[in-house]
């Protein structure tokens, strides 16, 4: 029973498989490519977004979102910028979107100040993987629930059963499933180790549908993803897809359709 | 016990753990057997003979005659300079190496900014027979050359850092993510008092040894377990922090810390956190840290690597908060200046980020009768270098 109401679980109310979600960073490749970047994403059939707020030190992602980040930060990319270049998003986009970055500029600009805005722009949910869960429901939760947003959470293979269930309790939405462990962008493939990892999830039968990201990067390893889970993230091969890019809407149409192929 | 960390992980409003889900496997396993297997008697035992035949403790508290003279006061050093491998970072690393033993880990990695830190890891694996991965940015790998070629000597692995500004805290990230992709084998031995929780705690808790070694030679020499005033350098904070560890809460003694401030603090090169840091979150604790209106981890400067660190312990920030301890920013020149002052004055080279608590004579003008305990963390053997160009640009 979804405590929330917005884009996300309304669209995992009506679909619950195949979900396709793209990780992109905002100000890459170009400063003010995110609106053309989400609106032809849209086009082209996917589902869902998460759109990186660029950090310094970004821990958990690998060397291509690491890159994409220093590249939006040296475009001169800002929290304030974001949700300018946000603001009229949802005349043009309505799937989902989400916002996900390291806690520190989110504390920076204010956590009440960064959901009010999040949500004034059209925001659905929060992906920030160093806030950890005691300090969301101490400090975050309120003001989220307020403002009918949600907060993603990760589980990884090393995760417990206890702790995944208290994971399922505390998030609306879906849950985040890090596909094995390791930083974003690394793996080629899927083993059949973290085959067995995405079925043991799908036994404990969990309240929020579960989505795969790291280490999904095309439409085998996308396939394999659904084939256990509700969908999955492409976040890497995405930016490595739009990276050099001359023609952002061409580009990303050929990207997606390697992954969904047009019937 | 209001400066110890709470069950949270708390140092007043700093400190707690904010690592990815996928850490926290590793430190919950850490967090959750820490205390059990420190304080273990086995532990101890071998811990403390380790540091005594190993390391050579306790390390001498030693008055100063021609320094005390120069300040017309009493100064004593506390010479962790004459620690095997140089300086107090392997009072830490011997502490970990025998826990991650205990987690039944066998591979350790490290980051490393000047090399210290990763002399001494590499030292301890060396000792342990475990296998050594130290991560450093690419920038200091080329500024200090011969602890690279030490490590490499020990039997490490040295892994360049090429994200970011490639140097300390790029290879802080690298060794996180190295860690995330390693949840089950490795152990990682961060340097300082900074991470997550426990790590903080468990590193201040090796280096306590020193201010518990200060307490009892104090007595010896002075009469007293209480000095009037004790000043270390801050880097993360883990020489401080053992210097102070046994005096907090003797609150008639004066902790004192000195940062490095570079080319000056309003020169935009500079390391001095508790002067330009705000509240904020790096490396899995919430300090103090040095960073733009929008929450950008700024690069610190100093010309001590060892110092180059954009933020601090969440103890020493919390220690500056509740005004426990007391900050001075100290420049590159009076850095140089002090460690200069003590090779000639005392026969002592000392570590340059030592230097900067000996600078601190400059500042305050200490009583006569007053007893001043001067950390000196390391010896300037790996800053040769640096003497040297700053004793030629000096003559020119
Ligand atoms: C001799 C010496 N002193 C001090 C430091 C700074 O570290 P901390 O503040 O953790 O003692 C270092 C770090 O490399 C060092 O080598």
């Amino acid at each position: 029973m979804n405590k929330l109401d917005n884009r996300i679980t309304r669209l995992f109310n009506k679909k619950d498989q195949r979900i396709l979600s793209i990780f992109c960073t905002a100000g890459f490749p170009g400063l003010n490519d995110l609106k053309t970047v989400l609106e032809s994403l849209e086009k082209n059939g996917v589902d869902m977004v998460e759109i990186g707020i660029p950090f310094s030190d970004p821990v958990a992602d690998g060397e291509t979102i690491q890159e994409s980040n220093k590249v939006a930060l040296d475009n001169g990319m800002t929290l304030e910028l974001l949700f300018e270049q946000l603001a009229d998003i949802r005349k043009t986009v309505s799937i989902p979107l989400l916002l996900m970055g390291y806690l520190n500029p989110v504390m920076q600009y204010g956590v009440e100040r960064f959901c009010k805005k999040a949500a004034s722009v059209g925001i659905d949910g929060f992906i920030i993987p160093d806030l950890p869960i005691v300090e969301y429901a101490e400090s975050y939760k309120s003001i989220m629930d307020v403002h009918q947003l949600s907060n993603i959470l990760l589980v990884s293979p090393q995760t417990s059963e206890e702790r995944i269930r208290f994971i399922d309790e505390q998030t609306d939405g879906f849950i985040y499933m890090v596909s094995s462990n390791s930083i974003t962008g690394k793996s080629s493939g899927v083993s059949d180790q973290q085959v067995a990892y995405f079925e043991r999830m799908k036994a404990l039968s969990l309240g929020n549908p579960g989505i795969i990201g790291f280490g999904i990067s095309d439409r085998t390893t996308f396939d394999t993803a659904c084939a256990s889970a509700s969908g999955a993230i492409i976040g890497s091969a995405f930016i490595r897809a739009i990276k050099n890019s001359e023609n952002l809407e061409q580009d990303i149409q050929q990207f997606i359709e390697t992954i969904i192929p047009k019937n | 016990m209001k400066y110890q960390v709470d069950e949270r992980g708390y140092y007043g409003n700093f400190g707690g753990a904010f690592i990815p889900e996928m850490l926290y496997h590793n430190v919950e396993e850490l967090r959750y057997n820490y205390l059990k297997i420190i304080e273990d008697p086995d532990f101890k035992k071998e811990f403390n003979q380790l540091l005594k035949d190993y390391v050579g403790r306790p390390s001498p508290l030693y008055k100063a005659p021609r320094l005390s003279d120069r300040y017309q006061t009493n100064v004593y050093l506390k010479r962790e300079d004459l620690n095997h491998t140089g300086a107090h970072k392997v009072n830490n690393t011997l502490g970990q190496i025998l826990v991650a033993k205990r987690l039944g880990k066998n591979k350790i990695i490290a980051e490393t900014g000047a090399g210290q830190h990763g002399v001494a890891t590499a030292t301890v694996c060396a000792l342990m027979g475990m296998e050594c991965i130290v991560y450093m940015g690419a920038i200091d790998i080329e500024r200090q050359k011969p602890n690279v070629e030490r490590m490499k000597l020990l039997g490490a692995k040295v892994v360049p850092a090429m994200s970011g500004s490639q140097t300390l805290k790029d290879a802080t990230n690298e060794a996180m993510r190295h860690w995330i992709g390693n949840p089950t084998d490795t152990h990682y031995i961060i340097g300082s008092v900074v991470g997550p929780h426990p790590y903080p705690d468990m590193v201040a808790r090796f280096q306590a040894v020193i201010s518990k070694e200060m307490r009892f030679q104090l007595q010896e020499q002075t009469g007293s377990e209480l000095p009037d005033h004790i000043i270390a350098c801050v880097g993360g904070g883990s020489n401080a922090m053992g210097a102070f560890y046994h005096y907090l809460d003797e609150e008639s003694v004066n902790l004192i810390g000195a940062e490095a401030a570079g080319l000056g603090i309003h020169s935009g090169e500079s390391a001095a956190t508790t002067v330009l840091g705000k509240s904020g979150v790096l490396h899995g604790s919430k300090t103090m840290l040095m960073q733009t209106p929008d929450g950008q981890v700024i690069e610190p400067y100093s010309i001590s690597a060892g110092l180059d660190y954009p933020g601090i312990g969440p103890v020493h920030a919390h220690l500056c908060e509740t005004k426990r301890a007391t900050f001075y920013p100290i420049t590159d020149e009076e850095a140089m200046k002090a460690g200069m002052l003590l090779c000639k004055l005392e026969g002592i080279i000392p570590a340059i980020e030592s230097a900067h608590a000996l600078a601190v004579l400059d500042k305050i003008k200490f009583k006569a009768s007053d007893v001043v305990v001067i950390n000196l963390s390391g010896r300037g053997d790996k800053d040769l270098a640096t003497y040297i160009k700053y004793n030629k640009k000096n003559l020119q």
